[in-house]
């Protein structure tokens, strides 16, 4: 089985594991400018863009609920200026909302004092920055480290901690190098190693790789989804590219406005887009990356096939990685779920319709 | 500018002709018309109507605030309490502060260590060898960069022994070991505060405005007032001086600092304090090195106008010579100052750009300097020359100065002479008797007008009170010397600086000519231009009008060069393919799209030329400068701050209107910057 497959495969598994909310965000908004507060109280909790616009205010989150399940990677999507970004500092609180509520395993983060929250971030919290924000005048060790020295953990403790993390990201032997000497996609590896040194609950990660280059950003997705099978955490990715949403998700969120238009699984979002933007949107993406066999098959427990073609594909497989398998076949082949028995067929003709990209437009 | 829109209502079509071809400028153009017939007829008026006021603000509407001012200071010093303590032991604390530190730093570099007081004291540990200090700066310059920094630092402080300023420059830097730290101290957390808080800002801007924009001598009465002649009152004035561009620059990097990187210490959980000094302060480092420098480079400033009030050092020496004409000497001294600045400047810079960690403090060099130390301590118990630079060997180049002086004079005094009066009764004059004869509400409404012209109301108001405020203390006439000086100088400023900058920017080699010259002129103290200036032309107006143009050239010229460079070059294409020769270029293209950046050069101008206006008071003109100093002579703390106040009055009208129109230049021409 090749690397992405297990992945993807993880990915589905995560999700069914994910039942619990971690982080749930209810009725956030954030509007900018003065009197934003009184402003959106006056019209009980609700404006529109117009309104908000003629009131001088700038939005940059509207009525936003979400509930990130524990384990799962939930990747928010829209184009700059969305408010992505911001949802983002809303959920660790380094911008205070305007209305609404954000819980973490049940805890409503606007209830807690200033102490309180410096302790929860120094403990659950990790963030990734699209800019890397390494500190210039530490050396890669220190800047590992120094989330743990704010901490006040012992020098000998957080030394170990940061060179085990420099390790994990594959800079090992650059310890003393400073940020400016490394190239961008290394410096995003001190900046994930440095995210990871506390052993965050809650992984923040702020378009990370949107600063890099296109085939340095491949590389690092891969190491983003090998990291995470290694720490199990909660994830919440910002991202403006679409396939790296499909790639990277379990579940996506599309925004627009400050709006989420739709949050569902990359699948989903393809069979059953909410309206036209999440629509045209999705059209780019080739399906066969996407659509898992049970999505296309024929559902049926007592499947005729004949007897030549004895293969079996997984219902949670995708289309791309069993469209051989199927294509070889002379006829339907069965497709089983994961303790083994046989839920229904896939024929050739529905792969390759998926594979032709045929979609009613 | 929306008089521009305003059409003029002319009956005859010549008169519309005329305006169309000045454009929107044509206000203006009445505005000047007005002023010169009004000048011209004022005479007339106060003389034949009896209309006195017409011209003179009469000096029976004069309220000064001079006494009450000189009543409460003499109050503070003598009664005053807070509760606690009285403002006598709140200054004596001060002073404690300052006082202790800044003694052990004399002691190690000049006096050695005492036992006793007075003539009977004995030393019983003398200061550092001169080998000793020129070893350890050495090392300093290597730690901070590299070998060629160390020798160079090396060369300027064995110039300071050779030429025999040794114990002064030791004198002068000790009190900058101390003025400098504290100066940074305080500016870096003024700085941080307002950064935090945007009520200390607030508070803050407009003090340090008036900080920077008061002239020294103002408010050396006072500090003299309140500490006594001595090291402790010019340190004080040294800092109050040379502190406010630290806690501008500080917000400024600190605000500077990316929103990633705030994010990112709030996301670990920082506490305030470990925020500022473990993410902002370090990553804003390079930021606040340039405004150490700023406190070094001001304090050297400092340097002689300190001395007036008890700083000793080179200052003193500069001074001396100054009011004893004694050009050699005077220019030992100052160049001496320029020595310090330029290797304090260099090290500081070098501190600023290096590159951290590269180079952690190797302990074979702190080895060696501490061996030098030792060994020179212990061999100037047995070898004078150790302990002092022998003056045998020392080297004066003072007489070289008198004697290139007297040729000078002796073979060129005509043609000086003549240089001199053409100047003065071709420009100077005329444009003084102008400003002179304009009848005073006419300057107080003609400016408010164009403050209305640049920015409505508020400006129109601010700087109306502003004006209106010199009048009413009663020092209007002295204001108008002060105005027309500074007129006459930056206006030949621009047109010397202006061109050269243009040039600069079109030029490689001149670029890095005229880059050396200003360079050099601007960390000259100011008093070192007077010296040679008085020799060659006397004391008067027209000496004062050299030194200023000398000091102030500066900012006219950098300002047009970055502005002319700083042009996007697409532009520059874009002109030169629809067929721009190089002339329409310049005049059509580039000083249209640098005019803003020229107006700030004006602006920059116009402060260095006030502020030198105050030290050529000390060449006998007869403006504010002058009634600061003789305020400063007088102790006469009211007359001083007045008229130091009346300076900076005079600055901010200035600084307001021309940042006004640098906006509005702005706009119209790259409204993307707005």
């Amino acid at each position: 089985m090749d690397d992405r497959k297990r992945v993807a495969l993880e990915g589905v598994d995560r999700r069914l594991i994910g039942s619990t909310p971690k982080l749930v965000c209810e009725g956030a908004w954030k509007l900018f400018g003065p009197g934003a507060e009184e402003f959106l109280n006056a019209r009980g909790g609700t404006a529109t863009l117009d309104e908000i616009g003629t009131a001088g205010l700038v939005s940059a989150v509207r009525n936003v609920d979400l509930a990130v399940q524990a384990g799962e990677s939930f990747v928010v999507m829209g184009l700059s200026g969305c408010g992505k970004s911001t949802l983002l500092r809303c959920l660790s609180r380094i911008t205070e909302l305007t209305a609404g509520r954000i819980t973490l395993d049940g805890r409503d983060l606007g209830s807690l004092s200033r102490d309180e929250l410096v302790d929860l971030r120094r403990h659950k919290m990790g963030m990734v920055f699209q800019h890397f924000a390494l500190l210039p005048h530490l050396t890669v060790l220190e800047n590992v480290a120094f989330p743990l020295r704010i901490q006040g953990r012992t020098a000998a403790e957080r030394e170990a901690r940061a060179r085990e993390l420099i390790e994990v990201v594959g800079l090992g032997g650059r310890e003393q190098h400073f940020p400016r000497q490394l190239s961008g996609g290394q410096q995003q590896r001190v900046g994930i190693a440095r995210s990871l040194a506390v052993n965050p609950e809650v992984w923040f990660l702020d378009e990370p790789f949107s600063a890099l280059d296109p085939l340095i950003r491949s590389e690092m997705q891969e190491e983003f989804l090998r990291l995470r099978n290694m720490f199990s955490t909660t994830i919440v990715f910002i991202t403006h590219d679409l396939d790296e949403a499909v790639r990277l998700a379990t579940r996506i969120a599309i925004m627009r406005d400050g709006e989420i238009i739709q949050t569902d699984t990359p699948e989903q979002l393809i069979l059953r887009p909410a309206n036209s933007y999440v629509e045209e949107f999705t059209r780019r993406i080739p399906r066969a990356k996407v659509l898992t066999v049970g999505s296309v098959m024929r559902a049926s427990t007592n499947v005729e096939t004949r007897p030549s073609s004895d293969s079996v594909v997984r219902v949670d497989a995708k289309i791309c990685d069993v469209a051989a398998a199927v294509l070889a076949a002379t006829g339907p082949v069965r497709v089983a779920n994961s303790t083994g028995s046989v839920v229904g067929s896939l024929d050739r003709e529905t792969v390759i319709s998926v594979l032709a990209d045929t979609r009613s437009r | 500018m929306s008089t521009r829109n305003d059409s003029p209502v002319g009956s005859s079509g010549n008169l519309r002709s005329i305006s169309r071809r000045l454009g929107g400028a044509w206000p203006w153009f009445v505005g000047l018309f007005v002023t010169a017939v009004l000048a011209a007829t004022s005479d007339d008026v106060a003389s034949r109507r009896g209309w006195v006021w017409w011209r003179d603000y009469p000096e029976g509407w004069v309220r000064s605030p001079a006494d009450v001012i000189s009543r409460a200071t003499k109050w503070l010093v003598n009664e005053a309490t807070f509760g606690l303590f009285s403002f006598t032991q709140f200054t004596r604390a001060i002073s404690f502060v300052i006082e202790r530190p800044y003694g052990w730093a004399r002691a190690i570099l000049v006096d050695g260590f005492m036992d006793g007081v007075g003539r009977r004291a004995d030393q019983i540990v003398p200061p550092l060898s001169w080998i000793a200090v020129i070893v350890l700066v050495a090392a300093l310059g290597r730690h901070a960069s590299n070998r060629r920094l160390a020798v160079l630092i090396a060369a300027l402080f064995a110039y300071l022994a050779v030429f025999g300023q040794w114990a002064s420059a030791m004198v002068t830097l000790s009190s900058m070991v101390i003025a400098v730290p504290i100066g940074v101290a305080i500016g870096l957390g003024l700085g941080i505060a307002s950064y935090r808080s945007a009520r200390v800002e607030r508070l803050s801007t407009p003090v340090l405005d008036l900080m920077q924009t008061i002239p020294t001598f103002a408010y050396l009465v006072p500090i003299l007032f309140f500490f006594g002649f001595g090291p402790v009152a010019a340190l004080f004035a040294t800092i109050i001086y040379a502190m406010p561009p630290m806690a501008r620059i500080t917000t400024l990097s600190l605000r500077g600092v990316p929103s990633d990187i705030k994010d990112f210490g709030e996301m670990i959980g920082c506490s305030t304090r470990q925020m500022t000094w473990r993410v902002l302060v370090p990553t804003a480092k390079a930021g606040l090195m340039v405004g150490v420098n700023q406190v070094i480079m001001l304090s050297l400033n400092m340097v002689i106008i300190a001395s007036m009030i008890g700083a000793g050092g080179l200052g003193f020496d500069v001074l001396e010579s100054l009011r004893r004409l004694d050009i050699g000497r005077g220019l030992e001294a100052g160049l001496a100052i320029v020595a310090l600045a330029i290797a304090l400047d260099r090290l500081s810079q070098a501190y600023a750009v290096r590159d951290t960690g590269a180079v952690r403090a190797s302990r074979r060099a702190s080895l060696v300097v501490g061996a030098v130390v030792v060994a020179t301590f212990a061999l100037g118990y047995v070898i004078e020359a150790v302990r002092n630079y022998p003056a045998s060997l020392g080297v004066t180049s003072g007489s070289f100065w008198d004697d290139l002086i007297s040729w000078i004079n002796v073979n060129y005094y005509d043609t000086l002479e003549a240089i001199k009066l053409f100047v003065l009764d071709g420009f100077m004059l005329p444009v003084k008797r102008l400003f002179l004869a304009t009848p005073w509400w006419w300057w107080v409404v003609g400016l408010g007008a164009v403050g209305w012209a640049l920015g409505r109301v508020r400006l129109a108001i601010t700087v109306m009170s502003l004006t209106a405020f010199i009048a009413l203390v009663g020092l209007w006439e002295f204001a108008m010397f002060t105005v027309y000086l500074c007129s006459v100088s930056v206006i030949v400023a621009m047109l010397i600086g202006v061109p050269l900058g243009v040039w600069a920017a079109h030029n490689e080699r001149a670029s890095r000519v005229i880059g050396v010259v200003i360079d050099t002129l601007q960390t000259l103290p100011s008093f070192v231009y007077l010296i040679p200036v008085v020799m060659l032309f006397r004391v008067g107006d027209f000496t004062a009008f050299i030194a200023i143009v000398l000091y102030a050239l500066a900012p006219a010229v950098r300002y047009t060069w970055h502005g002319i460079r700083e042009i996007d070059a697409q532009v520059v294409e874009a002109a030169t393919v629809s067929g721009c020769t190089p002339r329409q270029l310049l005049t059509r293209v580039k000083l249209p799209l640098a005019l803003p950046e020229i107006l700030l050069g004006l602006n920059q101008t116009i402060m260095l030329a006030l502020s030198m206006l105050v030290i050529t008071a000390l060449v006998g003109t007869r403006d504010l400068g002058q009634e600061v100093y003789v305020a400063l002579v007088k102790a006469s703390t009211g007359r001083g701050i007045v008229a130091g106040l009346c300076i900076a009055f005079i600055a901010i009208v200035a600084d307001r209107l021309i940042a006004a129109a640098a906006r509005s230049a702005r706009e119209r021409y790259r409204p993307e910057q707005v």
